[in-house]
Order: structure tokens, then sequence, then C-alpha cells
């Protein structure tokens, strides 16, 4: 009797665990689609929103490079076209858009056009010197506003006083649609360009080029320092009370908030050594320190994972430590130091806190060329477009975001396949 | 067999310490020269700590601790003015589980004599390098692929990669602990005829857990346990009439 209850009991429990079992696996799934779900959902606002940046409007303007008006001939040198008189062509060309045009819808005209246009006919010229006393036809960049409206950003179904544009601009541009002369082209500013005031104009260029430097500087400081510490702390320190206590700290460094970070350099680098402000000197070296800690974890772990009879075997024939180490320790743990360095850099590209701290938040609208030349970075960047109240820096964040996801996989690729491509088997 | 009796190595009250726990208890033995001489006993006796005093391995352990005197060539080295390089030198060592360096053949036998400065040209080194190859009698087997990774090779051949790496630096002494453990027994049966060739040339010490392995290859054994020397002496003698009831059991197999 008893043993046939204690069967029953048996089969129930075993059920019991089954059913566990599964329900557990359920759960396991259910949690990986949300994950999923979020992702997707993620990328898919960041790209449907940023892609539209990728374009941008142009207008079709006739342009007479008259000699009289641009004070020019065809011997001009380089500092005299730099000086011709383009604005006035470029007057002449924006009253000429449509025929009899009154001034008050000349000025209306005006706005939607690019502040910089007469820049472009201006290069355009010097790429074309031969078109002196032409008229020719060139598309230049539009307003952002019309821009914003043609991909249909913002709403033209508004009251007038809520839109950027008026009701006698919307029928112009109307008229330029009917008779093609807008159209959408790549939008080459984007990816040549630094910031801008005007979104049609701003481009991501500096940002990177910012952030390319900066990392730089991060991996020249964090790399020897990093493998330095990490050499000395797993083959040469003595284990003591000291070395231990350097070890928890570290740890516990790499925790520490990057704000912290930003305010040291402020405090330090900034305001007693006198580094150049909002560089990448300067930030890389805040964001160096930031990632230390990280690439020091990495590069011990990869030290500690050399098996401890290869460097016996180099010891017991008579190899210096130093020898056993450099010759055969560190070259076995290269690959997962630099995989460590590279996911420490993946992490000071993303830094905004300590940038924002050392004024790299400032507004930069050139092409930083050096590492103490005052620059944006792609985060940063992107904190101060989404910021903006103008519509047409929204898709621009949404882009440079794209742009520094792309970075960061590229990126982690390098790291993946470094890590595949050196990493030797024993 | 020519009997010679040249001292090697001289072990004298050799006390070793891991932390407060004794790992060896006053050793002292002679080692004769180009001889094999065989460490026996169970498991935790003590014989691979010995081993790894004679070329000061010890030293990578922070808490280990070696007193007494040890004389090779009637010089001390168990003292803090030693120098731990040049005597590795002239010991070479083999490690219980084969250790090639994650590098080509060529380069895991030049490594040795390339640091150590031995060879002054290229076609010296190369020349160190086969002579180690044959003497370790593995040139044939690899003549045609010196540079292929020394980690590509049998587990037999690796085990005679490192000992040829051992031979490239012109030792005198060989330390082998425990050689043979991870190999198959076609393998093991060609390191112990090596083995054999190279005590012409060479004092070899082999740590051993196989009695067969220690009747066929050496010449004199001594019998560890518990961090005590129990007995020492001719191979033969040891394993056919040995002094000591506590050998007499561990060669019978009665425990260890």
């Amino acid at each position: 009797m008893n043993s046939i209850v204690a069967q029953e009991r048996i089969i129930a429990l075993r059920k019991k665990r089954s059913a566990q079992d599964l329900r557990f696996k359920y759960y396991g799934f259910i949690a990986m689609c949300l994950a999923l779900a979020v992702l997707v959902f993620l990328l898919y606002s960041i790209f449907s929103r940023g892609f539209s940046a990728f374009q941008k409007t142009t207008i079709l303007l006739e342009i007479n490079y008259d000699q009289e008006i641009l004070k020019l001939t065809p011997d001009s040198t380089d500092q005299e076209i730099e000086k011709g008189k383009f604005f006035k062509v470029k007057k002449n060309a924006l009253n000429n858009v449509f025929e009899n045009l009154s001034k008050s819808d000349a000025k209306l005209i005006k706005k939607l056009f690019s502040t910089n246009i007469d820049k472009e006919i201006k290069n355009y010229y010097i790429d074309n010197p031969s078109v002196l006393n032409t008229t020719q036809k060139l598309w230049v960049t539009a307003h952002s506003n019309v821009d914003q409206m043609l991909k249909g950003n913002s709403r033209r179904d508004v009251p007038e006083d809520r839109r950027k544009l008026n009701d006698i601009q919307l029928s112009f541009i109307d008229q330029l649609v009917e008779e093609d002369r807008i159209q959408k082209e790549f939008n080459n500013f984007f990816f040549t360009r630094a910031d801008s005031r005007h979104p049609e104009i701003a481009g991501i260029a500096g940002s990177f080029m910012g952030s390319l430097l900066t990392l730089f500087v991060v991996f020249i400081l964090s790399f020897p320092i990093a493998i330095g510490a990490s050499v000395y702390l797993e083959e040469f320190a003595p284990k003591n009370k000291l070395t231990e206590l350097i070890e928890v700290n570290i740890s516990n460094l790499a925790a520490v908030p990057s704000i912290v970070f930003g305010l040291l350099g402020l405090g330090v680098l900034l305001n007693v050594f006198g580094f150049p402000r909002s560089t990448p000197l300067v930030g890389g070296t805040v964001l160096a320190l930031m990632t230390l800690p990280t690439i020091i974890i990495a590069c011990r772990a990869s030290l500690k994972a050399v098996p401890p009879s290869i460097k016996e075997g180099a010891l017991a024939i008579g190899a210096t430590k130093s020898q056993a180490v450099f010759h055969h320790v560190v070259p076995l743990a290269l690959p997962g130091t630099l995989t460590g360095t590279i996911i420490g850099l993946a992490q000071a590209l993303g830094e905004t806190a300590p940038l924002i701290m050392i004024g790299m938040v400032a507004f930069i609208p050139n092409i930083p060329t050096g590492i103490t030349e005052p620059s944006a970075s792609l985060p940063v960047q992107i904190f101060l477009w989404v910021e903006s109240a103008e519509r047409g820096f929204q898709e621009k964040s949404a882009a440079a975001i794209m742009i520094i996801l792309l970075f960061l996989f590229m990126m982690n690729a390098l790291a993946v396949y470094l890590r595949n491509r050196f990493e030797k088997k024993w | 067999m020519v009997e010679n009796n040249n001292t090697k190595i001289s072990a004298k009250d050799v006390d070793v310490f891991y932390s407060e726990k004794q790992a060896l208890n006053k050793i002292s033995m002679d080692i004769k020269e180009k001889e094999v001489t065989a460490l026996i006993g169970p498991s935790g006796c003590g014989k691979s700590t010995f081993l790894r005093c004679i070329n000061r391995m010890n030293d990578l352990i922070e808490i280990c601790k070696v007193t007494g005197s040890i004389k090779v060539d009637n010089e001390e080295i168990i003292s803090s003015s030693t120098d731990v390089v040049s005597l590795r030198s002239k010991i070479g060592m083999v490690f219980q589980k084969p250790n090639p360096f994650p590098k080509s053949i060529f380069d895991n036998v030049a490594y040795g004599p390339s640091i150590h400065g031995l060879a002054d040209t290229k076609s010296d080194l190369e020349n160190i390098v086969i002579t180690s190859l044959k003497k370790a009698g593995l040139y044939n087997e690899v003549k045609d692929r010196l540079n292929e990774p020394g980690t590509s090779l049998s587990g037999g051949q690796q085990q005679r990669l490192c000992i040829a790496r051992a031979i490239a630096v012109n030792p005198e002494i060989i330390l082998m602990d425990e050689p043979c453990s991870a190999l198959d027994p076609i393998a093991t049966a060609i390191i112990e005829e090596l083995i054999d060739e190279l005590r012409l040339n060479y004092t070899i010490i082999i740590v051993t857990h196989s009695m067969q392995q220690a009747a066929r290859v050496s010449q004199k054994t001594c019998f560890f346990h518990l961090g005590e020397l129990i007995e020492s002496g001719e191979t033969n003698k040891i394993f056919t009439n040995p002094d000591n009831t506590k050998t007499q059991d561990y060669i019978t197999g009665r425990f260890g």
C-alpha cells in the first residue's frame, strides 16, 4: 500500500518537475522575444527617422556669371575670386526665379534657399572658370524648411501662423515642383561639413573627425599604460597588501560614473595644467583615464589565460623573467588585450558626460585637423542636435545615431576579427 | 656498465616549506654524473618538489621556502647570490605535460640558444637546432616541416621537441618531471629509449609514477614518502632487495 502511494507521489513530482522545465523554457523564450522587439523598435524608429537626412532638397537656379557684376576677369587671381561679388549674382538669380516678382515676393523666395548658396555659386565658378559671362543652371541647396516640408516631416495642413512657410511660399514650392525645378539628391554636406546653425548644411564630418582624434588619443595613452600596468601586476608585482589594494581599486575605478572623470578633467587638466579647452587632447586624456581600468582588467584576464606551462618552459631553459614574459606571455595575450582595448575604445566613443564637462559641447563649425584644435564628438553632436528646436536637426540626430552605431559595430567586428585571427590554440 | 664516482649533485639537509606546511624534511643525497636517477614515491611525497629545487623552479611559487644546501659541481645553488639564469641553462627541464611554445618547431629549439647567444651566425643556429633534434630522435620525423607549429605534433613528438629544446642550450643535467605520464605506451617506449641514449652525455634525474619505468631506465633509485627520503641506492637493489619495509610495500604495490 505504502509503496503504491510513494510511487504515485514520485510520478506526480516528476510531472511537476518537467512542467517546471517547460515553463522555464517559455519564460526564457518570451524574455528573448521582448528584448528583440525592443531592439527592433529602437532600430526602426532611428532608421525611419534618420534615413531622410541622407537626402537634401535642391532647387534649380539660373545664374548669370556676369563679368561686370562679379567684378572679375578671366585672369583674376584666387584672392580676387574670393572677393568676387557672388552675392550680387545670387540676388539677381533669386529675383528671377519667377517672372515679374514683386519685392515682397522676392523676399519670400529668398527664404526658400539656404543662406549658404552664394558659396555654392562661388565654388562652381572656382571649379569651372570658363563659365564667366555665361548663364548656368545650377542645383542649389534649399532651405531646411522647404526640405522638411517636402520630406513630409513638417505638415502643411496646419494653420499658417504655426508653419514656418506661409501660403505664398507654399504656392511657390508647388510651382517649382510642377516645373521640375526642385529635386532630392544625395546629401553630401552631411558627410563633408561640420556643424552649422542651418540644418540643411550641417554635417557630421567635424564631430566624426573629433571622435576619431579623441579615440586616437585614448588609444595612444591607455594601451601602453594598460599593458604596462597589467603585466607588472600580473607577472612582477609581489603579492602583498599594497598590490591587493591596487587591484581592488582598479575594479572600483571601472565602476566610477564617467561624469566624475569629466570633473577631474575640468579641475585638473583644464584648470591646473591648462590643457586647451574643448579639444580631443583633453577629451582623449579624460576618456583614457576612464577606460584604463576596463582595459587593465581585460589585459589581466588575457594574461592570466596564458597557460603557466609556457612561461615555465621559457624559464626552465634559462630565460630571464622579462624575456619569458615579453617573448611568450605577452604575445599570446595580445589578441585578448587588443579586444579588450577595442571594447574600451567603443565605450569611450559613446561617452558624452565627461566631454560636456571639459567643454567639448561647444558649437564648432570647423572640421578639426589636430588634437589641439577645438572639436565636437559624435555623441555630443547628437546631444546638441537633439536639443535644437529646428525640425531639420531631428533627422540629422537620428542619422548621426546611425553613423555612431555603424562605427561601434565596425569596432566590435574588428575586435572579433582580431581575436579569431591571432588567437593561438595550444 | 662503467661505474663512476663523480658526484654531480649533492644535497644536504634540504627542507622545503609551503607556507607553514613542510613538504620536504632533511633530504640528503648524492647524484652521480652521467647516470639516470629515478625519484619514486606516492603522490604528494615531495619528489617533484625536490626536483624543482635543483633548478630553482620553486622560486616561481611565492609561498615556497627552501633551506639547506644543494651543490651542483661543488657550487652552492640554494643562495640568494646564485645566478638562476645560468643555473637553468646548465640544468634543463622537461615537464609532465609537453609544453612547446606556440611557435614553429625550429623556433622552439632555437629559442634557448638565441637568448643565451650560443650561435654567432644563422647557420650556427641551424646546426644547433638540427643536432638537438637529432639527439632527441625527432629530426627524421620533422626535417621537412621545421616551420610548422610545434603544437601540431603528436604528444610524444611534442615531448621529444621539449627534450630537444632543453638539450639545445648544452645543459649538463636534465630534470624530467614525469615526462611520460601524458603519453601512450608506444610514445613512452620511444622516450625511454631516448633517455637511455642521453645518459651517455647527460646526468638525468627523472620523477616517475611508474615503477616499471624506474626499473627500466634508471641506475639509481630514490624512494620518497611523506616528504622524507626513505631509501636510495642501486635500482637493482631497491627493486629486488630493499632495506626498508616501506619501500618493500610500495614497490610490491601494497600502498601508494
